[in-house]
């Protein structure tokens, strides 16, 4: 019996062009991607159906947790800089330029400013260890306002002199973290004329 | 010149659906991380502190104004009107969708039809309450769609009623 020839048709595709885009789609997402900083002060922040996200630039972050640990930190080195030359002037602290250098690639930090030096001297993981850094202080001694009150109105300045635009604040709270030290956060904040400001919170996966 | 042709010698090639899996695979990671790893964030706008003119207060209108006060366990204890002559209340209710929220919109209702205007709701954080419940009752304002809301301070007589309430 003679074979009957069937012709196949070959079932490979060409895989070049796909792979090309999604390469190239790769490539993008890993150059928009921004790594995540390790935070000095670990917070779970509480959940809520809000959909908006927080800003990238010109924010000042203000987290509270740890029972009412209070840390500062402000997004672009440039700011940071600026805030810390400020500081200096106000307590009369000099930081050399290493020292401010090393300072603006500080996400965050939570130490009275005399103690800052230590901190700044100190290594990422070193300086970011649980328990190590005790807030920044939000009592205010005497007539003088307190640390952090200074530390944002220096980070508004910084902001709007760099920038020229105003700096938004969040408060991104522990979800445990007690009523009032919140509020003396909130009352440093309006104490300022910050009336607006964000709460930063997760989203809520569950049915609420 | 004569082609070199030594016949039917396929060119190489290779397979690169394992590499297009992958890219795909990294691709998604990527796009999910960006997107959601972002917190979210809840406007909030206080009322103006004015530390000259501390009297220079806003009467509000009783049969329009309800106040809710954040206990601790997380419980919350609501009154209309003034706590002195409350016109509703005062209730301990729960937070969540089978506490606080079917009395917020019947609220929102009942002022509706009987004044014509929104309810107001005065938000009064206890010292024993905690962040979660500040902003868990923050984003009942915002389910509920309630448009006139403030953050206020606790007064004494009010810590009074919670605490014989049970939930300070």
């Amino acid at each position: 019996m003679p074979k009957i020839k069937v012709k196949r048709a070959s079932t490979t595709i060409d895989m070049t062009a796909m792979c090309d885009v999604s390469f190239l789609l790769l490539t993008f997402f890993i150059l928009t991607a921004t790594a995540r900083q390790p935070e000095p002060l670990q917070v779970d922040t509480p959940a809520s159906t809000v959909q908006i996200k927080v800003p990238d630039t010109d924010l000042g972050t203000i987290t509270v947790g740890d029972d009412g640990k209070v840390f500062f930190g402000v997004t672009g080195q440039n700011i940071r800089m600026r805030m810390l030359e400020r500081m200096s002037e106000k307590y009369s602290i000099g930081f050399s330029q290493k020292e401010k250098e090393r300072f603006s690639l500080m996400e965050g930090f939570g130490v009275p400013i005399g103690n800052l030096k230590q901190i700044i001297a100190m290594d990422n993981s070193e300086r970011n260890k649980k328990g190590l850094q005790p807030g920044i202080p939000t009592d205010s001694v005497g007539n003088n306002p307190s640390e952090l009150h200074d530390w944002i109105i220096a980070a508004r300045y910084a902001t709007k002199e760099i920038d020229n635009k105003e700096m938004r604040v969040a408060i991104k709270g522990d979800a445990k973290e007690q009523y009032p030290s919140i509020k003396k956060v909130i009352d440093i904040l309006q104490g300022q004329k910050v009336n607006k400001f964000s709460l930063v919170t997760n989203l809520r996966s569950e049915d609420y | 010149m004569a082609e070199l042709n030594t016949g039917g010698k396929a060119q190489p090639r290779v397979d690169l659906t394992p590499m297009v899996d992958l890219a795909f695979l990294l691709i998604t990671f990527f796009m999910l991380t960006t997107t959601l790893a972002k917190p979210h964030a809840m406007d909030v706008a206080m009322p103006d502190k004015d530390k000259e003119n501390k009297d220079d207060n806003l009467e509000l209108a009783d049969n329009r104004t309800m106040t809710v006060l954040l206990g601790a366990n997380n419980k919350i204890s609501y009154y209309m009107g003034q706590l002195e002559k409350p016109l509703e209340g005062p209730t301990t209710v729960d937070y969540g969708k089978n506490g606080i929220r079917p009395v917020l919109l019947k609220k929102l209702k009942d002022v509706q039809a009987a004044t014509g205007k929104g309810l107001i709701v005065v938000l009064r954080p206890s010292d024993h309450s905690s962040y979660r419940n500040l902003v868990d009752i923050m984003d009942e304002m915002k389910i509920t769609n309630v448009q006139q809301y403030m953050i206020g301070d606790i007064s004494d007589p009010e810590v009074e009623q919670l605490k014989k309430d049970g939930i300070y």
